[in-house]
């Protein structure tokens, strides 16, 4: 029974909703749109869930007085005071404290962390880029086109009206033949990949997500 | 005592701290000093810019703002300039994000743009801003069957049915054109794959320079008219729209920190293969 009703649901939900691109009626199609709203709703109930974990998890390091509390206590107090200004003030408009802290402090942050990874790239670029081999060989080859063809410089230095379409010409070429090509070939591949594993999780061949071992 | 190292080896093991502030350099120096460089338009975002040049005037849009501060460098650039070349063609537009940190990212582009101040635009009858929806893929799907079944209410609060904009729209099909200005999943790909392919709305997308590739297929089946990668697709687009702007200006940056990659890259290998020929390399 416990295996069994979760089964039944994921069958008929995963039944309907792909009926759903083939069957145009009316009676059908509110059903589904109503599935999506549950669906909706779940997803919404998963962020509590979410928050619960990050507590649980927290509320744990700082306890212990681990060496990273002090990050935990930042993080649950960053939490919870984020959640309180939006759900408890206004949350809209130039003036408002949430949209304030989002300008100052998590938009900044944000775009920080997203930026170190130049810094990464850079280290990675001396140290682990290495023509080990005719592959490697290869991808450093497209790799450093592409990089020329990818800006401004490029075009300075070997302009598109030139022999090939120089660097940008080079560029569009292994983006629109070899990377094409391979990206097809992958998307296709995931993509049968994802129709077998659906067909496999609504026949009930798949139960792995129902929990339990196989 | 350590064994005093060579030349070689010093600069194969180099703190990372110099090579990041060569890097720092590199990038801020062209910010400073202005390097005009010429700027070559790829098919991509000339066919992007002319598929919304060739949208009737007056027409509405659907536009999905689906990014957060980390990539606001790459794509707000994009989303500034997309506003004013569809201001100028009076376009209205219904704008949502499926990100939770983007809506405020939509707000200030608005008012950057000067869209109710400058081009005159009304709140609900112009344009809606419905805010942020939690869902991804079911959200997409949800829209499909009605915009305002899934947005009950819109940034304000006012309720869908009310606004006079959305009386004759309520699925993807409705309006002229969807734009998808995207930074990861939910995004270009889900966007394709559970809308674009089924009820073939015409679509273009800005996505970030790592996810361009990974969208170029569908841009060559035919599935996105045209599609802006990173900041380099954003300069591109914002030379067509005749605003320059912060893609434009960082372009000199880019150029310079990419050839200084290169000459890392090359610098790196060299002493690989020192290192090597003296039976030093791992």
């Amino acid at each position: 029974m416990k295996r069994a009703v979760p089964w039944l649901l994921t069958f008929v939900a995963g039944a309907l909703m792909i009926n759903d691109f083939f069957v145009p009626h009316r009676t059908h199609a509110a059903i589904t749109q109503e599935l999506q709203q549950w669906g909706l709703i779940v997803v919404a109930f998963t962020y509590v869930l979410g928050m619960a974990n990050v507590f649980d998890l927290h509320f744990k390091k700082i306890r212990r007085g681990s060496s990273e509390a002090l990050y935990s206590i930042v993080l649950v107090g960053s939490m919870l005071g984020m959640a309180a200004l939006g759900i408890f003030h206004d949350h809209q408009g130039e003036h408002s404290p949430f949209i304030w802290l989002y300008n100052t402090v998590y938009d900044p942050l944000s775009a920080t962390m997203f930026a170190l990874l130049a810094f990464f790239i850079t280290s990675a670029a001396y140290r682990a880029f290495r023509a080990r081999s005719t592959e490697a060989v290869l991808l450093l080859s497209a790799a450093i086109l592409v990089m020329l063809g990818q800006v401004p410089v490029g075009a300075a230095i070997w302009g598109p009206d030139s022999f090939l379409g120089g660097f940008p010409g080079l560029k569009d070429w292994i983006m629109d033949v070899p990377n094409l090509a391979g990206k097809r070939a992958i998307l296709m591949g995931a993509a049968l990949g994802a129709i077998s594993t659906g067909i496999r999780v609504i026949l009930g061949l798949e139960r792995a997500h129902l929990g339990g071992g196989k | 005592m350590t064994a005093r190292r060579s030349w070689r080896e010093r600069l194969e093991f180099i703190d990372r701290r110099w090579l990041f502030l060569i890097l720092a350099f590199a990038i801020v120096l062209p910010l400073v000093v202005d390097l005009p460089l010429p700027l070559y338009v790829s098919p991509m975002v000339q066919d992007l810019y002319d598929a919304i040049e060739d949208l009737p005037d007056g027409s509405t849009v659907l536009i999905s703002a689906d990014y957060d501060p980390s990539g606001k460098p790459e794509l707000e650039p994009f989303h500034l300039a997309l506003i004013h070349q569809l201001a100028e063609k009076k376009v209205k537009m219904v704008m949502y994000s499926l990100w939770p940190a983007a809506t405020p990212i939509t707000e200030a582009v608005l008012a950057e743009a000067g869209l109710t101040t400058d081009y005159g635009y009304r709140k609900d009858v112009d344009y809606v801003l419905l805010g942020y929806k939690e869902g991804q893929q079911i959200a997409m799907r949800s829209i499909q069957k009605s915009l305002k079944g899934t947005f009950p209410v819109d940034r304000d609060g006012t309720p869908s049915n009310e606004i006079p904009l959305l009386q004759h729209y309520d699925t993807y099909t409705d309006f002229a054109m969807l734009i998808n200005v995207s930074a990861g999943s939910p995004g270009v790909k889900e966007y394709v794959q559970n809308v674009q392919s089924i009820t073939g709305v015409p679509m273009v997308a800005a996505c970030t320079a790592v996810s361009g590739p990974d969208y170029v297929p569908y841009y060559k089946a035919g599935q996105l008219l045209g599609l802006a990668a990173g900041m380099k697709g954003a300069a591109e687009y914002e030379k067509l729209v005749g605003r320059p702007g912060l893609a434009m200006a960082g372009m000199s940056a880019q150029s310079a920190s990419h050839i200084l990659l290169i000459a890392f890259i090359v610098f790196g290998n060299v002493m690989y293969f020192l290192a090597r020929r003296s039976g030093g390399a791992r």
